[in-house]
């Protein structure tokens, strides 16, 4: 199993992560994989009503990969998925720009698609990243939602 | 003792505070114990630690509790609850 966090300022190419995620260290297919599940998320222009011009994301270097790789983990103990990977971007973002990036492997779709979901729902509450987004009337930091520890409960068995 | 203390986000915009070594007269306290202490140290810390903020504390970049234990060398980072993805 190959565990991958990243954390950048630069753009990501989704195409080549998602072949990245089901390629061996030696560059062959990993032929056991059977599904691919994926999720882009992407900056928005309206946030609360309000107009989003920017985005610039902070994050506590060091505690957000742990963070990520122990969500990973336990999707791992959860699921039987092989390979992950994480890229979360940092820095100035403008509307459209891709900002995260969660891919996750698997023999069949179901344990790829939930390992994915819970890869995500996990990092939106977990990982310490903080939005701070410029609208007409300036600047302002992104408030945490609740529906956001809501998505944690479906988790819980 | 020493601590690394370490503000993130409107904590550390508020303070001025981003990421330095801080002593404090005592072997150890409880993590609610120093977020007391640092709301006394003036009217920006004041605001920024406020009671009636939701704010999240890690040490050792583990995400921690109020009664967890801050001990000497420790790395203790406060701010607000998190909004990636």
């Amino acid at each position: 199993m190959t565990f991958r966090v990243q954390i950048q300022t630069e753009p990501f190419d989704v195409g080549q992560s998602l072949k990245a995620l089901r390629t061996r260290p030696d560059g062959t297919w990993d032929t056991r994989v059977g599904a691919v599940a994926s999720f882009v998320g992407t900056v928005r222009d309206l946030n609360e009503g309000d107009r989003v011009s920017r985005l610039v994301l902070e994050h506590y270097p060091g505690m957000t990969e742990s963070s990520i790789q122990a969500i990973l983990e336990e999707a791992s103990n959860r699921w039987p998925i092989f390979n992950a990977l994480v890229i979360h971007r940092i820095g100035p973002l403008a509307p459209a720009d891709e900002i995260v990036f969660v891919g996750v492997t698997s023999a069949h779709r179901e344990a790829a698609l939930e390992a994915c979901a819970f890869v995500m729902d996990f990092l939106k509450s977990k990982a310490p990243f903080w939005k701070k987004e410029s609208i007409p009337d300036g600047d302002r930091w992104v408030e945490a939602r609740d529906k956001d520890e809501q998505a944690l409960k479906r988790w819980q068995d | 003792m020493q601590i690394r203390l370490r503000l993130f986000a409107s904590l550390r915009e508020l303070t001025q505070w981003d990421d330095q070594w801080f002593e404090i007269p005592a072997d150890q306290l409880t993590l609610a114990e120093l977020r007391n202490q640092l709301s006394a140290r003036g009217e920006a810390w004041s605001a920024a630690l406020d009671p009636s903020r939701a704010i999240r504390g890690a040490i050792n970049q583990s995400m921690a509790k109020d009664t967890d234990i801050v001990r000497d060398g420790d790395e203790v980072a406060f701010f607000p609850p998190v909004t990636g993805g």
